[in-house]
């Protein structure tokens, strides 16, 4: 009895976290509900899930970095390179699908760790080396191709992007999947512990003998190998590798997690909000879509969206330290 | 008329008095000279004077005119200039940038009048008898030199009160003179200097009288020539020792810990000493002496450069603060907010963060073992929180020390090292401190505790190291300890005769 007690208090905290969050939420899915009769159907459901689950899993992996207190411009190229890269091997050099996907994945979480190793042994901000490399990758992705898209057409391959279970499509499984891998490692793992430390305070951190190197590598590959397996699946989803295919992703992949309730400041945030935020950025552009406004004034929107939730961040924070 | 006067200051803070009914006098073409204990209220007093700080009570006159400072630019105006011991110059920026910071010269176009701010710095820069242009761009220049130019950015200000606190903390002994020849030219031009220093034999030579803070209190003024050295040193602790010292005499002859021709980083003098069971080992000596530096250096937080250290009488090769914790080391920071504490998590995830392994495993949290953990704590500590998730910003300074204890007890370490472990915390969370350093050492751990109190050092140590600009001039016993034997070392220029008798 205690137990579920417990459970249940532990609940309504974890909950409390996320009510204006998902207030909103739902009251935009409310307002879209009402202005347009297709926005709560099945198909529009499923449809608006699958277009989330891209920037969901990328933000996914920038709520990783951006709770040890860094921050990765370079996923949008990640993206694209993980993409080119399994179009050309798997196309124009008849490489077999289970090897490219394996190689892209090692490939792309090496360049992760690449960015790590750059930002803990050289002290350069994470803004500016992950910046420079952002224009490496995705300079190595134009490479390849030549600049232009590769198609790729090969039933083994586009069935991880284009696969459904049932009326569900495989992205959506990813998306919800990873969500529960990445909350273990954050909730569950001593790892997870560790980059909340970091992320909190690296001082304290180091004196506590916490590997702030170890974390931040892990937290930099990890962010990778999600960018690079959206790479994957988007590609073979549309049946073209293309270097220009993450160039405008990593905005909205800031934005959830920030709009979640991650910290840019680092040490604070969940993965669940994550989710939350990709799905609130994910709702607007859709429900705009439904009414017919133009894609210009969904970024308006957004971004005073986006403002409004660090404000409301950056306020709490300042509330906080005040007090102290 | 007197150039300034203070009349019966107080400012408090939340919970402290920090300056209470001080009283000084400043005249034209004179240094005087604050002197005092940290904590003393020297500096209070001096951010009050600079309008850092805003005084709850009494007056501040300027040529006998009463003057509201309430800010930073109110003093500026009064014609009060303060040199910090941080430099607040722009790294970037020439010479007559900085002169003119905040206050350019425009020609009649209305731009930046480079030329004329160049000169007229060159006019000022040339007037101190220094060598380095006004174009000269601040990085290429040395502190010393950094420091001219904030003095000249004051006299460029018209200022006539120059306050300097701890000008030569960072200067060698040549660049001392230049410092001193520079102000008694501005003493001869009449502008009223207060100086700040720990080093007593530059007060004899450059101030014209001393007043002595104790406890925020004004303890005496007295002409320089008049006093001497061993009457200050007991102005300055003249205070008698409280009764909340709880302490008995756990040492055992074991020696746990021994420190051999140690040199950090930070000094070039090697420090050697050992640690016994059950002791509280104390480093004494003022900020700066290099006491910090060397802790962090047995932690290895910093880079050790020779020596040897063994625990249990093994050599031991510590490169990390997880080394250290593998020896069972513990280390409680003398910056509690920036090298102890994640502030922005919960008072668990603070104090569990050290033992993750005992509860966490399997892609399981152990919730129930990790309440278990923090609860045990808060009671031996007696952590007054209003839960486990309260966060650690929202604690009081003496709370939030004892949840950095608290996170290192979790591993029952067997040497603990504490720098300033009651700085900032008030009298009551203080004699806790006191009181769980007593029943530790029973339980066989043993303390080196870095303060710059001395009634704590007195009050708790079984034996004192004193250190003095990075050396070690002195090992006392306890039998020996009195603030008048700790000053002094303290006090010590290392190398003389008499610091080479005692060490």
């Amino acid at each position: 009895m205690p137990e579920t007690k417990r459970i249940l208090k532990s609940l309504k905290t974890r909950f409390k976290d996320y009510l204006g969050l998902l207030l909103g939420f739902v009251l935009l899915c409310l307002l879209f509900t009402l202005l347009s009769s297709r926005f709560l159907t099945t198909t529009n459901i499923l449809n608006v899930l699958r277009q989330i689950a891209v920037n969901a899993i990328l933000a996914y992996g920038m709520t990783f970095v951006m709770l040890s207190g860094g921050i990765d411009l370079s996923i949008g190229s990640m993206v694209s390179f993980a993409s080119i890269f399994c179009a050309y091997l798997i196309s124009n050099l008849g490489m077999p699908v289970y090897l490219v996907v394996l190689l892209a994945l090692l490939i792309g979480g090496a360049l992760g760790l690449v960015n790590g190793i750059i930002i803990s042994k050289t002290g350069i901000w994470p803004f500016i080396v992950t910046l420079a490399t952002s224009l490496i990758f995705g300079g190595l992705a134009y490479a390849i191709s030549n600049g232009t898209p590769v198609r790729v057409m090969n039933e083994t391959f586009n069935v991880i992007g284009t696969g459904s279970l049932g009326p569900v499509s495989f992205p959506v499984i990813y998306m919800f999947v990873l969500l529960i891998l990445c909350y273990v490692i954050l909730q569950k793992t001593r790892l997870g512990r560790q980059v909340y430390a970091v992320g909190g305070n690296p001082e304290a951190a180091y004196f506590s003998g916490i590997n702030i190197l170890k974390v931040r590598l892990v937290t930099y590959t990890i962010c990778a190998v999600l960018a690079s397996f959206t790479g994957i699946f988007l590609t073979a989803r549309m049946y073209t590798g293309q270097p220009t295919l993450g160039s405008t992703m990593v905005n909205d992949a800031i934005a959830s997690t920030v709009v979640g309730g991650t910290s840019m400041a680092g040490g604070k945030g969940r993965i669940v909000g994550t989710l939350i935020g990709a799905m609130l950025i994910g709702v607007i552009s859709n429900g705009m879509n439904l009414l017919g406004l133009s894609s210009y004034l969904q970024d308006i929107v957004k971004g005073f969206i986006i403002l409004g939730a660090v404000y409301i961040d950056t306020v709490s924070t300042r509330k906080l330290e005040q007090k102290a | 008329m007197h150039l300034l006067e203070m009349k019966n200051i107080r400012k408090t803070f939340p919970g402290v008095v920090a300056v209470d009914d001080v009283s000084i006098t400043l005249d034209r073409g004179e240094v005087l000279a604050l002197l005092g204990e940290n904590g003393a209220g020297k500096s209070t007093l001096i951010k009050v004077l600079a309008g850092v700080h805003s005084k709850d009570e009494g007056e501040i006159l300027i040529d006998g005119r009463t003057c509201r400072i309430d800010s930073p630019v109110d003093a500026l105006n009064e014609g009060i200039a303060v040199i910090y011991q941080e430099l607040c110059l722009a790294n970037d920026m020439t010479v007559s940038e900085n002169i003119f910071m905040g206050r350019e010269l425009r020609n009649r176009f209305g731009f930046l009048d480079k030329r004329r701010m160049e000169e007229e710095s060159q006019r000022i820069l040339d007037s101190l008898g220094v060598e380095f242009p006004a174009s000269a761009v601040l990085r290429s220049l040395s502190i010393a030199q950094k420091q001219t130019v904030e003095i000249a950015k004051c006299i460029s200000r018209n200022a006539k009160i120059i306050i300097m606190d701890e000008p030569t903390s960072s200067l060698t002994s040549n660049e001392v003179r230049m410092l001193f020849t520079l102000i008694g030219k501005l003493k001869s031009e009449g502008i009223g200097m207060i100086y700040i220093s720990h080093r007593m034999e530059e007060l004899f030579e450059i101030c014209d009288r001393v007043t002595v803070l104790r406890d925020g209190r004004s303890v005496g003024t007295k002409v320089i020539r008049e006093t001497n050295r061993d009457e200050l040193v007991s102005m300055m602790v003249g205070r008698t020792l409280s009764h909340y010292y709880v302490k008995d005499d756990n040492v055992q002859d074991e020696v746990v810990l021994e420190v051999k021709d140690l040199v950090s980083y930070a000094s070039p003098h090697p420090a050697s000493f050992f640690l016994r069971k059950g002791e509280i080992l104390g480093f004494s000596g003022l900020v700066g002496a290099g006491r910090s530096e060397l802790m962090k250096t047995i932690f290895g937080a910093a880079r050790r450069l020779s020596g040897k250290v063994f625990i249990n009488g093994h050599e031991v090769d510590i490169r990390s603060p997880s080394d250290a914790i593998a020896h069972d080391l513990a280390m409680i920071s003398e910056e509690r907010h920036r090298e102890g504490l994640v502030l922005r998590n919960t008072v668990s995830f603070n104090v569990s963060l050290l033992v993750l392994r005992q509860f966490i495993s399997h892609l399981h949290v152990d919730q129930r073992k990790e309440d278990d953990i923090v609860k045990k704590q808060i009671d031996d500590l007696a952590i007054r929180v209003s839960g486990l998730n309260q966060m650690a910003v929202n604690l009081s300074g003496g709370n939030q020390q004892k949840v950095v204890l608290a996170k290192w007890l979790t591993r029952t370490p067997s040497i603990i090292i504490m720098d300033e472990p009651t700085r900032g915390i008030d009298v009551s969370a203080k004699a806790e401190i006191y009181s769980i350093m007593n029943s530790l050492t029973a339980k066989g751990c043993s303390i080196i505790m870095v303060s710059s109190e001395l009634p704590e050092i007195i009050g708790m140590c079984d034996r004192v190291v004193v250190m003095s600009e990075g050396a070690m001039t002195a090992v006392l016993e306890r039998k020996d300890l009195t603030q008048e034997t700790l000053m002094h070392y303290a006090l010590l220029t290392p190398g003389t005769k008499e610091e080479k008798a005692n060490a």
